[in-house]
């Protein structure tokens, strides 16, 4: 199996992220975006450990690390994005711009 | 100070020792510190105490009379003379300056006079100034005024004499202007003060004169060059030598001290103060300085200084007479008293210049102890009826019976009745003028004697005598004033015998008492004057006593008898006399007068100095400081220093103006800058890395 389109995928998912947080106005759709970056590099990484011999796993035991992290990281995010909402009868992320300088 | 003695008595060099004495003498500069140590702890923690700090004092000066007693018994039956000093500095190559002590028969006498005065005189004041203004400050000056005159006694030289006599007139100053409140009173101190900077000049220069001369500070020195006639000494000076002029301005020195005529002047008002200062002052720390000084210097005037003596004689006989008289025409008994004083000063100062060592002591010793007495007990009237003057008092031995048998004691002493002390001291000094054949002068002190005998009665009966006038209760003032009374007057009957012609107890008991001319005269001199007979001379005690007993009769006929006619009976009214002696012989305003004269033309003359020399000056620097100020405001402060600060601040605003616009809160925009960060990181790797 060849290393390239595998690259490919992963960069096309995390450019799709990227996009997604930066254009998207609403908080729960920011969040998948960074879902989908966060995957993108765990593609990156069991492709990176599949390629190299001398890896010993470590690519697919950092991806579990990421899972775990995204899952917490999703959690206390939708909690926020929740509270926000409670609060500002509005998930559009261009009203919360209280810490403007 | 203290501190300084400490360290350099810790280190121990430069040591210069004279004389034998034991641990006793070696540790006698305690009583020296002891009343500095009290000043401090009194002003640091008086305010907290019951009686605001006096049991300090108290207990300072119970160890100071506990010591002086142990030294003077010491000096008494061993005869020691002992002195320590310790170099404290050099002036030019030769003139060492010392501080040290002195335990000799002068001295350790003085120790005692100031200790026991002293002692009793502290606790009398924990009773009469209870409830009193400032009483931690005025417990404070008085171990001052105390420690002061325990420095001028122990020193053992000129320059450390000096700066005891100007600490007792600094503590002074404080103690009679202590009631500053009313004018009168500030200004009383105010005059103690000047009228003894006056004399002080003249001791000042004596002292350097003679030190210089000599080449040292040290009095052993100076009186050493004076009993073998040396030439040091001997050199002319201002038409005389400099053993004469010397003399002469150390007796203008005490002339303002020990209250000689005219200088007298200050000491009537130093009343103003708190009566335990009076007390105080008239008794132990202040006026005997001066005769402390001539007795100190005593080998100068007996061999060098014969020139000085007529003058000093001619200025005791008339402090002794003249101011006895004004005692008479006074109201206030706080004042008669003090005249007394001046008068009882005339009689040292006399014996002194007569050549009388012994005789002078002597009666310092003795006035110490019924002054003191006398004092206190007008403290004791004063506190009971509230007025200083004795046409608010009569009748007062019915009320105030402890104060007023006291105070009979303590006149009695002071008019000379046999046996009481004044009796012996004052036989003594008519002796040594009798002996020396200073005829005339004996006359007036047999006058005095007489005076003297007058104006007590007078004070007497006016206060305890005749019906109560004044307002008010009057009341006996409670043990804490009474008991230190009874121990004065218990002194004042027995002071007396210390120098009783034929009064020896041989070898045969604990004291091996050999009388007070052997234990006082201590160093290698022999006073020539003294004239001290081995048994009493009658003739001359019959001529005091007759005076004495006739002065009490004349003055008990004037005042006493009649007590039905009570408001005309105060004074005797004698033309030209009465209204001179009413104005104290116009002393004060002649003063006036003097500082006046004195005054308009220096004043002017420092005025256009002032005007036309100094405000030139002045105002030429004032100018150019004016142009050179704004010379460097304008450039240095405007342009460079606030240039400064005004630019980095509105950099700084600037920046942060311009960074504020960057944090929109739009928490996407901060996404993409990190995503524009990111890549732009990447890129960077990717083309610097290879």
């Amino acid at each position: 199996m060849t290393l390239g389109p595998v690259l490919v995928l992963a960069a096309l998912l995390f450019s799709m992220g990227v996009y997604g947080v930066l254009a998207r106005r609403n908080a729960v759709t920011v969040l998948l975006a960074v879902e989908l970056m966060l995957n993108a590099v765990n593609i990156n990484l069991v492709a990176f450990q599949s390629a190299l011999q001398t890896s010993q796993g470590v690519g697919q035991i950092f991806a579990i690390f990421v899972i775990t992290v995204a899952a917490a990281e999703v959690g206390i995010g939708l909690a926020i994005v929740l509270l926000i909402f409670r609060n500002r009868r509005s998930a559009n992320l261009d009203d919360f711009a209280t810490m403007k300088g | 100070m203290t501190n300084l003695f400490l360290a350099l008595a810790a280190e121990g060099e430069e040591l210069v020792e004279f004389g034998q004495g034991g641990q006793l003498h070696e540790w006698a500069w305690l009583i020296l510190v002891a009343p500095f140590i009290a000043y401090i702890l009194i002003l640091a923690y008086g305010k907290k105490l019951k009686y605001e700090g006096g049991e300090i004092a108290v207990a300072m000066m119970a160890f100071v009379f506990g010591y002086g007693l142990l030294l003077w018994l010491d000096t008494i039956r061993n005869h020691t003379v002992f002195e320590k000093a310790i170099e404290i500095g050099r002036i030019g190559d030769g003139m060492v300056l010392e501080w040290g002590w002195v335990v000799d028969g002068l001295s350790s006498m003085m120790y005692f006079v100031v200790g026991t005065v002293g002692l009793l005189v502290f606790i009398y004041a924990l009773g009469y100034m209870k409830g009193e203004r400032r009483n931690t400050f005025f417990y404070a000056s008085f171990s001052l005024f105390a420690g002061a005159m325990l420095v001028l006694v122990a020193s053992a030289n000129l320059a450390q004499l000096i700066v005891g006599w100007e600490l007792v007139g600094v503590a002074s100053y404080l103690l009679i202007g202590h009631y500053w409140e009313d004018k009168a009173n500030s200004s009383a101190g105010m005059k103690a003060f000047f009228t003894n900077k006056v004399a002080d000049v003249g001791l000042i220069i004596g002292a350097l004169a003679l030190s210089v001369s000599v080449g040292s500070f040290r009095i052993k020195d100076i009186l050493d060059v004076a009993t073998h006639h040396g030439d040091a000494l001997g050199a002319p000076f201002f038409g005389s030598s400099v053993a004469v002029a010397g003399a002469l301005l150390l007796f203008f020195g005490a002339m303002g001290k020990s209250a000689q005529f005219p200088l007298h002047i200050w000491l009537p008002d130093a009343m103003a103060g708190p009566t335990p200062v009076s007390a105080l002052m008239h008794a132990a720390t202040m006026v005997t300085a001066g005769i402390y000084l001539m007795a100190r210097m005593f080998p100068l005037y007996q061999e060098m200084a014969t020139a000085a003596r007529p003058i000093m004689i001619a200025v005791g006989a008339a402090t002794l007479f003249l101011t006895g008289l004004i005692a008479l025409v006074q109201d206030d008994i706080k004042k008669v008293l003090a005249y007394s004083t001046v008068s009882q000063l005339g009689y040292m100062m006399v014996a002194i210049a007569a050549g009388g060592y012994t005789a002078a002591v002597f009666h310092l010793f003795t006035h110490a102890f019924f002054k003191a007495l006398l004092f206190l007990g007008a403290g004791s009237v004063i506190h009971g009826v509230h007025s200083n003057n004795m046409s608010d008092m009569g009748g007062l031995r019915k009320y105030m019976p402890r104060t007023f048998w006291t105070f009979i004691i303590g006149s009695g002493a002071l008019a000379g009745i046999i046996p009481l002390a004044g009796f012996f001291s004052k036989d003594e000094i008519l002796g040594t003028l009798d002996y020396g054949g200073y005829t005339a002068v004996l006359w007036i002190a047999i006058a005095g004697a007489f005076v003297t005998a007058f104006y007590m009665t007078r004070a007497v009966a006016l206060t305890f005598f005749g019906e109560y006038k004044g307002h008010g209760h009057p009341h006996e003032s409670e043990g804490l004033m009474t008991v230190p009374l009874m121990v004065l007057a218990f002194f004042s009957v027995v002071a007396g015998f210390v120098n009783m012609p034929g009064f020896k107890f041989g070898e045969s008991i604990v004291l091996r008492y050999t009388g007070f001319t052997e234990w006082l005269a201590t160093r290698d001199f022999s006073p020539l004057g003294d004239h001290h007979p081995e048994s009493l001379e009658w003739s001359l005690a019959l001529y005091g006593t007759i005076a004495a007993v006739g002065g009490i009769a004349l003055g008990w006929m004037f005042f006493g008898k009649d007590a039905a006619t009570q408001q005309e009976r105060d004074t005797v009214s004698i033309p030209v006399l009465y209204p001179l002696l009413r104005a104290k012989y116009y002393l004060d305003d002649i003063a006036l007068a003097l500082v006046g004269a004195i005054k308009g033309p220096v004043a002017r003359f420092v005025d256009w100095t002032n005007t036309y020399v100094f405000d030139t000056i002045v105002n030429s620097f004032g100018f150019a400081a004016g142009r050179l100020g704004k010379f460097v405001y304008n450039v240095a402060d405007q342009g460079v220093i606030d240039g400064v600060f005004n630019g980095s601040a509105g950099v700084a605003s600037a920046a942060g103006g311009w960074l504020r616009k960057i944090q929109t809160g739009k928490i996407q925009q901060y996404a993409g800058a990190l995503v524009v960060g990111a890549v732009a990181l990447v890129v960077g790797f990717v083309l610097f890395n290879n």
